[in-house]
């Protein structure tokens, strides 16, 4: 039982300390893509290292909540990452939280986001904020039609028993899944603040969505914000890699399971990583108004999931 | 009998079907005629294959024939012949503004729940593996039947007739292995005889209202009582 707990612990350390090699190996795909060398695959740790031990610049407009929100967002977005299986999928953590825990923690993380943005009360910091919630509240609909796919299928909502009953099934074309699949890579780009929805690398305040509610942090908290949003990248990664292609996760605690599944999950995320560099470098950023849309088709695609579910798969 | 217990080659005829499902809401909500018209002609490649999978899963080997013939038609030779419509009628960069674009979708998605209804009783009997898709092909035709009713471009309009087409050969696929091929090859010639007419019409609506809007047809009687001349 403590050994479980303890693998669980260590999974979830493996999360906060595998997500900037994460966007590391991101960055350095777009790079080469774009022809230019890049950063070093290490580079995201040294900027959260200078940043931490940066001094904190806080503006004097400031309530205590921009100064409580980035640890907030940090343990919450944390705290959604450590119930997904990484390596190992018999956790203990199963039995706590199941799929739509995970959406709420994330919605937690978003809420004090959005409130630290608006704290300052310039206008970058609140137009950001409403952006973000006008982003996240069509995203979160599609995103739990989606996971209701997943959990119709497998007879529960935890992740566990829904990797499991995939598992155990076997390959199988379920057109539900197919379309599950489309919905989440559509949320995970959405929520993630990638390319055709935001753009992280704007240096542009108005096309900006994330990045403006972060503009007045500095120091320790831009670090805490930064390596959240980083977290929240390998989270969605994992999710999407683990649940429609589990094959190669431990089932046991033992070494070797363990390490058979860390270095299977590292080359699922770096196809992934590969993946999500190639639609940036080849799609451009939608204006705001088109994210709507976007996003409705997330939904129609977990709603097609759902149907195609009920009508294809279950039968007489 | 439910998905786990189907060989693989089942499997994949169902997932064709969904995908051909999938591009009716693609066709649905597509503003840009040019790239409707592409959505159209992957239906017409996706039921095709649907059609070659059933005849490898089974034992009907007309469907082999069937098969070919909707890939030449309605993969190709349709399409084709629709493309070249929209550039002699330089309508390629035309993108129709859609009224309600999330309310139409939903409603679609109200009519796949329908049909799933009204064939439900058919799906309790254990006839062949298929039988699932025949809820999906009634989809398919009611979705072609609601841009019809929704789309104003008479390009768009042809679109969703033909895509009802292509529900109708799906359910027959599914339902029955297949019409005769008599009865197949009249139902082809009859599309194509359609999709000239169809052209025809075009540059005869263009001709005397200068617009494929279908909309704008309301207004003739109007004109007419404006100028106050009575006809015959």
């Amino acid at each position: 039982m403590i050994y479980s707990w303890l693998i669980a612990l260590f999974q979830a350390l493996l999360y906060v300390a595998l997500a900037p090699l994460l966007i590391g190996w991101v960055r350095k795909v777009r790079a080469r893509l774009q022809n230019r060398r890049g950063a070093p695959l290490l580079q995201p740790y040294a900027d959260l290292r200078k940043l931490l031990i940066k001094e904190i610049r806080v503006p004097h407009t400031a309530s205590p909540l921009f100064r409580l929100a980035p640890y907030i967002v940090f343990v919450a977005t944390w705290l959604a990452a450590a119930t997904v299986p990484l390596v190992a999928l018999d956790l203990p953590i199963a039995q706590i939280a199941d799929i739509i825990v995970l959406v709420g923690l994330l919605g937690l993380a978003r809420f004090f986001l959005a409130l630290a943005g608006m704290d300052v009360g310039t206008a970058f910091g609140g137009m950001g904020a409403s952006r973000e919630m006008l982003i996240s509240a069509l995203a979160e609909p599609a995103m739990l039609m989606a996971v209701f796919t997943l959990a119709m299928t497998a007879h529960s909502t935890s992740l566990v028993s829904v990797m499991s009953h995939h598992l155990a099934d076997g390959f199988l074309l379920r057109p539900s899944y197919l379309f599950a699949f489309g919905a989440l890579v559509l949320v995970a780009l959405a929520e993630c603040s990638r390319i055709p929805v935001d753009n992280p690398t704007t240096h542009l305040e108005l096309t900006m969505v994330h990045e403006a509610m972060l503009l007045e942090y500095s120091g320790r908290h831009l670090a805490l914000m930064e390596w959240a949003s980083q977290i929240k990248l390998l989270l969605y990664g994992v999710l999407i890699a683990n649940v429609f292609f589990p094959w190669g996760i431990g089932q046991d605690f033992g070494l070797l399971a363990l390490g058979i599944g860390l270095v299977v999950v590292l080359l699922k995320l770096a196809v992934l990583g590969l993946a999500l560099a190639t639609a940036e470098t080849t799609l451009a950023k939608m204006r705001l108004f088109r994210v709507p849309a976007f996003l409705n088709l997330a939904l129609l695609l977990a709603l097609l999931g759902l149907l195609s579910h009920v009508i294809l798969e279950v039968g007489a | 009998m439910s998905l786990t217990q189907l060989p693989v080659l089942q499997q994949f005829v169902l997932l064709l079907a969904a995908l051909a499902l999938f591009l009716s809401f693609v066709l649905l909500a597509q503003a840009r005629l040019v790239a409707a018209i592409h959505a159209f002609a992957w239906q017409g490649v996706l039921v095709s294959a649907v059609t070659l999978v059933v005849a490898l899963a089974g034992t009907a080997h007309h469907l082999y024939f069937s098969a070919a013939l909707t890939l030449a038609l309605k993969g190709l030779l349709i399409p084709w012949m629709l493309h070249r419509l929209v550039r002699r009628l330089s309508l390629s960069r035309h993108t129709e503004t859609l009224r309600w674009p999330a309310l139409v979708i939903m409603a679609a998605v109200l009519l796949v729940i329908f049909s799933y209804w009204l064939v439900e009783p058919m799906v309790a009997q254990d006839l062949a593996f298929t039988r699932n898709i025949v809820a999906v092909s009634l989809a398919v035709v009611l979705i072609g039947l609601l841009m019809m009713v929704f789309r104003q471009q008479a390009v768009a309009q042809v679109l969703g007739f033909m895509s009802m087409e292509n529900g109708l050969f799906l359910a027959a696929v599914s339902a029955t292995a297949g019409m005769p091929l008599v009865v197949e090859l009249g139902v082809a010639f009859d599309v194509l005889v359609a999709m000239v007419l169809f052209g025809v019409f075009f540059f005869q609506i263009r001709e005397s209202i200068d617009s494929l809007d279908v909309d704008r047809l309301n207004r003739l009687t109007e004109a007419v009582e404006i100028t106050g001349e009575r006809p015959g």
